[in-house]
């Protein structure tokens, strides 16, 4: 069945009232009944909860084939645990037919990919697909398609059912010896904890996995003791220098500070742009960067920010400590500076991801903002945007909050260069739609400015303040003029992932890519 | 053999503020250097390539300015100085190319620019393209070539301007770059006069620290204080300041207009000098004003009806 | 021209392509892309042209490209080829032989 982005969703997912996208707010008013976990009652004095090793935890939880177990990803490309867990589940316990539910999938996580060849980990549902666990997925070699969610769409499926975790196994810096935990005060910070909240309180079980074990109790904490079986104490969790990859840093790129500074000055010129505006950035170099340029034009008009969200960097700390920015409600730090910035000044604060995100609920932070700047491996002239496969239709991103900050934002400017290497960003089709082209309104390149047709109040704007703008079939002209019209990818038939809209309904999917052939 | 040339003819006199270097050896860089907006880009066959790569540079350099479109920036190419052996081949590829204009890098006297001069005719009735078509500058790099300046700048009908290189200069000189500019300032007067005085544009030379912006914006205030017409750049960064720097002011743009206006009037009246706001103008005002007029058009700073 | 020697042109740098080439007695030309699924056959093509313009009809020639653009590609197959026919300080690019 073809959907409101034009894709066509085999019938054969659309089982179990499962729907394709029909388009933004589609769902809006639906009532929704949650899922609710199961639980053990302790009514007995207990000492601690405090196992010998991960494998007593698990024993201790039921730990059993087909199990769904979970993990965050608040350490990024640094994460020990969700390895270390997978090891013990599958080489101590012997386990299989293992379905996964991640915030994410990367190189941390690569052992997986071994155990997905191997059919023992036979599902997984994440909101990104990194490495070589992209490349297994893509080959056709996970035994049910991936599901891709947003941010949002995770903590909504979980909630709605159609996601039970068995077990989440949460790395935490600091924890006491019954489960109160959090990202800070250990040897190993992430700072917020924001992936992993929810999953403590809707999984069956929750094992804190934590190398630093702190007097009880561990207050504030940002999970709480109520919501976890077992705690186990390991050598270290993770590496919180890895958490700031190179996309994180900020940028000395002539390119993407041009861009940044663009973005900043469409944003200057919206009617959004006044005292107690609202503002999220994505990590991407130019996305970073209109953190600087946008604290000129808040100087200028002498108005500060009511809150940012999201994905926090050590940039938007720096503009709340300047007094720039009242509120920061923080799900991920980018890097070790906002780790540690977090809980620092009493409105930087922690979130999580139904919090942030989800559409499920009655109404999550994402609703309230003004201004997202987010990038993209493709954007087409539908404005639709894919940052999930790359130009050889291998899985190589990550939705994360990209789709619903989309949705919910009064202006969604989408930052990329028109071209990477001979790879068109702007092209006439984006090979997986990942953020549907009614959420998108205006995408800032090197070579030029364009607005979504539907935000004519953004083209009068603009126009008003003499930024100069073109429409994105001319860019994309322009970058196929650059690079050539690229030939079709070519598919297989069978889906290797499934992306699913913010709602629950199906955007697109994702079929295994066929090796090529000059012929 | 005839090379087709898809790129406007190049015009001596056109805005000149920020030229902008690019090493012609690498891809990423020339594929689309224009998209900063500086007036000018200069790609260095120079100092930039290693001597093994010359030939691949020229090849490089050739097919680019074959298949990309650089829109209304112009493209100048350093060649490498005529002690080497590779000039007559970067001409040669310069002139086949279709590029704007040839840099002469170390130029000390007139004889220089007339042998490039004919080198470059010679190209053009090599490979068809309109002979006189290809312009020059010099870079002067030495007192010996601040000396020379006026007879360099009027050796050739295709010279349209000269530059002063700092890095060369002041080795030659035993001086250091210095806060306020000192140590060149007798060699930028000089050469801002040899060009005034031949009609032809004038640049100064780059500055070498991208990250003291305060420093750059020092010097780009004094170059304009000075009169040159426009920098050499190193990094995109360092050009909206240049722009910003070198366009007219709103008042130089409004008493420039009221005088071009009052001049017409004055002069269908038959008066030839006259006050404009208690101040007495003639002729040069006129020209001056209209040359205010004109730079402001091309810096897309002006609004009015002239 | 003829492939007198074995030559290389070009990095391995992004938006680059290197290019060898190597004597044989047929001709053989082998593609390696970051960009192969959306580009392979046009890359393919130009290097053919590129070929048959200098007139090589026989040698081994191994692009390994990094998402290098048409001019770049065409550059450094040419520049190859006039290394390997010892002829690189001389000739124009672009330059029917």
């Amino acid at each position: 069945m073809i959907n409101a982005v034009g894709r066509n969703i085999p019938d054969e997912l659309l089982v179990h009232g499962k729907e394709v996208y029909q388009g933004k707010n589609y769902m809006d008013g639906k009532q929704v009944r949650k899922a609710s976990p199961v639980t053990v009652r302790h009514e007995k004095p207990q000492e601690s909860k405090l196992c010998e090793t991960i494998r007593e935890a698990c024993e201790k939880c039921g730990a059993h084939d087909g199990m769904t177990f979970s993990f965050h990803t608040e350490f990024r490309d640094g994460d020990y645990v969700a390895a270390m867990v997978c090891k013990v589940l599958v080489e101590e316990m012997g386990l299989k037919d293992l379905h996964v539910a991640a915030t994410s999938l990367g190189t941390a996580q690569d052992i997986f990919a071994d155990y997905m060849e191997q059919g023992i980990i036979v599902e997984a549902q994440t909101s990104g697909v990194r490495g070589r666990i992209g490349e297994t997925i893509s080959n056709g070699k996970l035994q049910n398609p991936v599901i891709i969610r947003s941010h949002g769409g995770r903590p909504r499926a979980v909630e709605a059912g159609e996601v039970h975790i068995d077990i989440a196994f949460l790395a935490a810096a600091t924890s006491d010896c019954c489960g109160n935990a959090k990202g800070q005060g250990g040897k190993n910070n992430c700072g917020s904890m924001g992936f992993a909240n929810h999953d403590a309180k809707y999984a069956d079980h929750t094992v804190i996995i934590t190398d630093t074990l702190v007097p009880f109790p561990n207050l504030p904490s940002s999970i709480s003791c109520i919501d976890v079986d077992a705690v186990v104490v390991v050598d270290e969790i993770g590496d919180p220098k890895k958490i700031a990859t190179k996309e994180a840093r900020l940028t000395q790129d002539p390119r993407e500070l041009m861009m940044a500074k663009n973005v900043a000055n469409v944003i200057a010129a919206t009617p959004y742009f006044k005292d107690g505006f609202s503002f999220q950035t994505g990590v991407g170099g130019p996305s970073l960067a209109v953190n600087r340029f946008l604290e000129e034009h808040m100087e200028k008009a002498g108005i500060k920010m009511s809150f940012a969200l999201g994905g926090t960097s050590s940039a938007i700390c720096a503009l709340q400590d300047k007094g720039y920015v009242d509120y920061i409600l923080d799900t991920q730090d980018f890097d070790e500076g906002a780790a540690k910035h977090l809980f620092s000044n009493p409105h930087h604060i922690e979130i999580d991801l139904s919090e942030y995100a989800n559409a499920g609920n009655k109404g999550a932070y994402v609703n309230k903002l003004d201004y997202v700047v987010l990038s993209a491996l493709e954007i087409d002239t539908k404005f639709n945007v894919n940052v999930i496969t790359g130009s050889d239709g291998i899985l190589r991103g990550a939705p994360g909050g990209h789709p619903d900050t989309a949705a919910g934002s009064k202006c969604c400017i989408i930052v990329t260069p028109l071209i990477r290497g001979r790879m068109a960003t702007v092209c006439k089709d984006v090979v997986t739609v990942t953020t549907p082209g009614d959420c998108v309104d205006v995408l800032v390149t090197d070579y030029g400015i364009a607005v979504n047709p539907l935000r004519q109040d953004i083209i009068d704007c603009l126009d008003s303040a003499g930024i100069k703008h073109v429409s994105i079939e001319s860019l994309q002209e322009k970058a196929y003029d650059l690079v050539g019209e690229p030939e079709a990818l070519q598919f297989e038939d069978n889906v290797v992932a499934i992306v699913e809209a913010r709602d629950g309904t199906i955007l697109d999917v994702v079929r295994q890519i066929k090796p090529y052939s000059f012929d | 053999m005839t090379k087709e040339i898809h790129r406007p003819r190049p015009e001596k006199d056109r805005l000149r503020r920020t030229m902008m270097f690019m090493n012609a050896q690498k891809p990423a860089l020339i594929r689309d250097a224009y998209i900063y907006g500086s007036d000018s880009i200069i790609l260095d066959l120079e100092d930039a390539v290693a001597e093994n790569q010359k030939d691949a540079a020229r090849f490089s350099l050739y097919h680019a300015l074959q298949e990309i479109d650089y829109g209304d920036t112009e493209v100048i190419v350093r060649i490498n100085g005529l002690d080497t052996p590779h000039w007559q081949e970067d001409i040669r590829v310069c002139v086949a190319a279709g590029a704007d204009g040839i840099r002469i890098a170390k130029c000390e006297n007139a004889e220089m620019v007339r042998i490039v001069d004919q080198a470059v005719e010679k190209a053009e009735i090599e490979f068809g393209v309109e002979v006189g078509r290809t312009l020059l500058m010099a870079a002067l790099e030495s007192p010996l070539g601040i000396m020379n300046a006026y007879e360099i700048v009027t050796a050739s009908p295709r010279m349209f301007g000269c530059a002063i290189s700092g890095g060369d200069f002041r080795k030659s000189m035993h001086v250091q770059i210095e806060d306020g500019g000192i140590e060149m300032l007798a060699a930028r007067g000089q050469m801002l006069l040899a060009a005034r005085a031949a009609g032809v544009q004038c640049f100064d030379t780059m500055y070498p620290n991208v990250d003291d912006m305060e420093g750059f914006k020092k010097e780009v205030i004094q170059n304009h204080k000075m009169g040159f017409d426009g920098k050499s750049l190193i990094n995109p960064r360092q050009i909206e300041f240049v722009h910003e720097t070198f366009a007219p002011t709103e008042k130089e743009i409004a008493y420039a207009e009221k005088l071009v206006l009052s001049c017409q009037a004055q002069a269908d009246a038959g008066i030839g000098v006259y006050t404009v706001d208690g101040k007495m103008v003639d002729i040069p005002f006129f020209e001056d004003a209209k040359r205010i007029i004109k730079l402001a058009k091309a810096c897309g700073v002006y609004h009015g009806e002239l | 021209m003829i492939i007198e020697k074995n030559a290389i042109a070009g990095t391995l740098e992004s938006s680059d392509a290197q290019v060898t080439v190597e004597p044989a007695d047929h001709l053989e030309i082998n593609i390696q892309s970051s960009v192969i699924n959306q580009y392979g056959k046009q890359i393919r093509d130009t290097v053919r042209q590129t070929l048959d313009r200098l007139e090589v009809s026989d040698g081994i020639i191994t692009v390994v490209d990094k998402g290098a653009l048409d001019c770049t590609i065409k550059a450094r197959v040419e520049c190859a080829v006039f290394r390997a026919g010892n002829a690189s300080g001389q000739g124009s690019p672009g330059e029917e032989q």
